[in-house]
């Protein structure tokens, strides 16, 4: 049953899984978990628990020179996965770097995500299979994208009544951090979002450092008080709490489905790692800090909570574990697998349909590469 | 065996310190099993393991800088320890190791890889791309794409054309660059602050190079010899002070040891002449620009040193030393020359000498006095150095002083002067022109070189300063 914005806007600091584990009952968001059951917890759990043990080797894989760059996401899994999980198949997803838990829920494999980072391709995915969009690496490029694709959402669903809307009807979901906040592309996509009544989920993971500029110097206020400037209703969230995030964002989605225009969550959660591998957190932040996160920590809440009510037991752990560790072997072994593409590939990437100056200079470039003695792999490094 | 090379852990890093090694040679290592902490630019970090194994070699000390892709780590996947005996020390494989010197400045953060080892790959013996393929770009441009491809080779060649003259233009004026003392700019502004020529600062940097320090030094002994100028005959008022005791030690005292012995033992005759030595000077011009002496300091004392062993040859008389035995006296004729340089020194005048200077080619002479020299500035100058002078030179001109009586280096029977060169007017073919003058002066030691002799020599040194091509004879 739809709530309404003002009421949404209206809750505070949304926190269901306290981070000793303890379930409290929530009067607006309880709604909207109404089908969470012990599998879905045990699943939730597992995402997250895989997401950080990929994460842990992509790191390894950029030390062992097989990357170019790693973005770690530990200890923002909750926020990611229920995020994720929130939306349907149909919305369409604009992440950061950073989505490497987004991406497990859109089917995006954890394989695919390296490509990109191995240097070998633009992208990694084709993003109109799962439509989950390409990593941005320019900060906030992806928020006018996803105003746009909104905007261009309601254009497809004009004359749609409400229930047709709630039913079958797309939303988007924009993925963001404390640092893009300030980018003047953040400005630009919620005043046009609000403007046209994109459905657009501006989803805000608040990590607290934007690399080493800590959240105060972002903002002097709360980034959720944003939202009221614009005209929309705004969320915060525990981002560390995988039921929270759920709730809200599922709340946000149905809002801004229905056609009533975008809100802003924003989801209060850690970066326990680096910015990104080539970053060493320790020259702008002191342990202290990092350790007092450390009790937060979205897993360990869960599992926290798992053990207590008794749904899970030791060897469900060890066989994450042991699937963890399968899947990064495999992940490894993938990476290392991916063949280099021909850099004529390039050239298909370009115009969606066949170009004639494209096609010139595709042959022009066969013909030069076809101009060396050694033939062997011509893209060889 | 497999062997990991550092990777690049940063973006667009180029090297890193092995801050401290986790294993040892025979450890056996798992997948992703840290194994080193690495210290960059940016970060402290740790390096998993990408191969399970035996560790047979570290390829590196802690402390050492590696570049990004230098060996690291090698492991026997197979498992098999290294043999007993041949524990590596990671010592051995430091020559392969590419180790950068410590005092080389580091990169700054992400300033950009290192340049690959350009290896242009072989073209087959074909053209490029066919000229259709280049008009592409024109395509766009709305021209007749042939045409204006054509017009663009055109104006890349024009363009490189125009960079090669301009680049000729310079090339004397960069020949002075090489050739002028080497020193960082904030140390240059400093000297001109001061109103000192660099070039009249002895460097003791590690390259050679006039450090700040260097200039400090200098401009206080400057400042110090101009304050004590005016004070100098007050500080003769009292009785005690009129005159000033300082005691004769170390070079001075050898010096003036020497210096007696010569005069006192070999009767001197010195003669003089003046040289035109115009194409001397051009033909130091023409070394300075050429590829073969880029580097090297090349000075007209060059010529003189080539012209004095010529000359020498042609007068080996010169070449000789007075000998006392109890058989009455002798003369030993060399058939090498090792020839000395008189050097004004912190330690005071030194005369080290060139071995076998007969056997030098132009350039390695060239090089051998910039050595001596560099070397003598310093104070760095070897006893074994000074030892075994056939024949000495003297450049007393550097201080704009035309020429003076030399005094023969004890054990030699004669020494060149070298005087400052300068234009002066000279009469060539009955007209006053302009011409690179410069005096040289020559101290022989009677018993044992004539006058005609001493003539004859000095007339074929300065016949070489008139005209070098001689050398070529």
């Amino acid at each position: 049953m739809p709530r309404k914005a003002a009421e949404a806007s209206d809750q505070g600091f949304i926190q269901i899984l306290t981070p000793d584990g303890q379930r409290h009952s929530h009067e607006f968001y309880d709604a909207y978990l109404q089908d969470v059951d012990d599998q879905m917890l045990r699943d939730f759990y597992r995402d997250m628990a895989l997401t950080r043990r990929f994460d842990a080797e992509a790191t390894a894989l950029q030390r062992q020179g097989q990357l170019c760059l790693w973005v770690p996401l530990r200890g923002q899994e909750a926020a990611q996965i229920a995020s994720g999980r929130a939306t349907r198949p149909g919305d369409y997803i604009f992440p950061t770097y950073r989505e490497h838990g987004v991406a497990l829920t859109r089917d995006v494999s954890f394989s695919e995500m390296l490509r990109l980072f191995r240097g070998i391709s633009g992208g990694g995915w084709d993003p109109r299979e799962n439509n989950f969009h390409m990593y941005t690496m320019v900060l906030a490029a992806q928020l006018p994208h996803a105003a746009g694709y909104g905007m261009a959402v309601n254009l497809e669903q004009h004359g749609w009544d409400e229930a047709r809307r709630a039913a079958e009807g797309e939303a988007v979901v924009a993925y963001f951090g404390d640092g893009s906040s300030t980018e003047g592309e953040t400005h630009e996509s919620m005043v046009f979002a609000a403007s046209f009544n994109a459905p657009v989920v501006f989803f805000c993971q608040n990590n607290q450092w934007a690399i080493s500029v800590p959240f105060e110097v972002q903002s002097k206020v709360p980034l959720v008080t944003r939202a009221a400037g614009y005209g929309m209703p705004g969320i915060q969230v525990d981002g560390n709490d995988v039921l929270a995030v759920l709730a809200a964002t599922r709340w946000a989605l149905e809002h801004a489905r229905s056609g009533k225009g975008p809100v802003l969550i924003e989801a209060i959660t850690y970066r326990l790692g680096a910015h990104t591998t080539a970053d060493d957190p320790t020259k702008y932040r002191k342990s202290a800090e990092e350790e007092a996160w450390d009790p937060k920590d979205p897993l360990t809440r869960l599992e926290t909570h798992l053990r207590d009510a008794g749904l899970v037991d030791d060897a469900f752990f060890e066989q994450l574990a042991a699937d963890g560790d399968a899947m990064a072997a495999r992940v490894r072994e993938d990476a290392m697998a991916f063949p280099v593409p021909p850099l004529a590939e390039v050239f298909d990437q370009v115009y969606a349909e066949a170009h004639p100056l494209i096609k010139e200079e595709l042959a022009w470039h066969l013909e030069y590469e076809a101009g060396f003695a050694d033939q062997a792999g011509n893209e060889g490094k | 065996m497999t062997t990991f090379n550092l990777p690049d852990v940063g973006e667009g890093l180029t090297e890193a310190d092995i801050a401290s090694w986790k294993v040892a040679v025979g450890d056996t290592v798992e997948v992703n099993q840290v194994f080193v902490e690495i210290e960059t630019a940016k970060s402290l970090v740790e390096l998993p393991c990408p191969f399970a194994g035996v560790v047979t070699e570290l390829h590196a000390e802690e402390g050492q800088t590696l570049l990004v892709d230098a060996p690291l780590i090698t492991i026997d996947e197979q498992g098999n320890k290294p043999a007993p005996t041949g524990t590596p020390q990671a010592s051995e494989a430091l020559a392969t190791a590419a180790p950068v010197a410590s005092e080389e400045p580091g990169p700054l953060v992400g300033s950009g890889p290192t340049a690959d080892s350009a290896r242009r790959r072989t073209r087959l013996n074909r053209p490029a791309p066919s000229e259709s393929g280049k008009r592409t770009a024109a395509a766009r441009a709305g021209s007749t794409p042939s045409a204006l491809a054509d017009q663009i080779s055109r104006r890349a060649q024009d363009l490189s054309a125009a960079v090669a003259r301009e680049v000729d233009k310079r090339k004397p004026a960069m020949a002075n660059f090489v050739d002028r003392v080497m020193a960082k700019p904030p140390v240059r502004r400093l000297a001109k602050e001061l109103n000192i020529d660099i070039n009249d600062v002895v460097g003791t940097g590690t390259q050679g190079e006039v450090t700040r320090e260097d200039v400090n030094s200098y401009n206080a002994q400057r400042a110090a010899e101009r304050d004590a100028a005016p004070m100098y005959w007050q500080k003769g008022a009292s009785e005690e002070t009129r005159i000033e005791r300082i005691a004769v030690r170390g070079v001075r005292k050898a010096t003036a040891k020497a210096m007696v012995d010569s005069a006192f033992t070999a009767p001197h005759v010195s003669i003089f002449v003046d040289v035109d030595a115009s194409r001397t000077m051009e033909y130091v011009a023409r070394l300075k620009k050429s590829r073969d002496f880029e580097g090297i300091k090349v000075s007209p004392l060059l010529v003189l040193a080539r012209a004095v062993i010529w000359a020498a040859a042609r007068n080996p008389s010169v070449n000789a030393s007075w000998v006392e035995t109890e058989n009455g006296a002798e003369i030993h004729q060399k058939h090498f020359l090792n020839l000395g340089i008189a050097a004004a020194t912190p330690r005071g005048l030194l005369v080290p000498n060139i071995k076998d200077a007969q056997d030098l080619s132009m350039r390695e002479l060239a090089i051998e006095l910039n050595d001596l020299a560099t070397t003598a500035r310093g104070g760095k100058t070897k006893p074994e150095a000074m030892r075994d002078g056939t024949l000495s030179i003297t450049n007393i001109g550097a201080l704009g002083i035309d020429i003076g009586t030399p005094i023969i280096n004890p054990g030699e029977v004669a020494i060149v002067a070298f005087g400052t060169i300068r234009q002066k007017p000279w009469v060539v073919d009955g007209e006053v022109v302009p011409r690179w003058i410069t005096t040289l002066g020559g101290s022989f030691d009677h018993r044992v070189v004539d006058g005609d002799l001493s003539a004859r020599f000095m007339a074929d040194v300065a016949s070489i300063m008139e005209e070098p091509a001689m050398l070529l004879d």
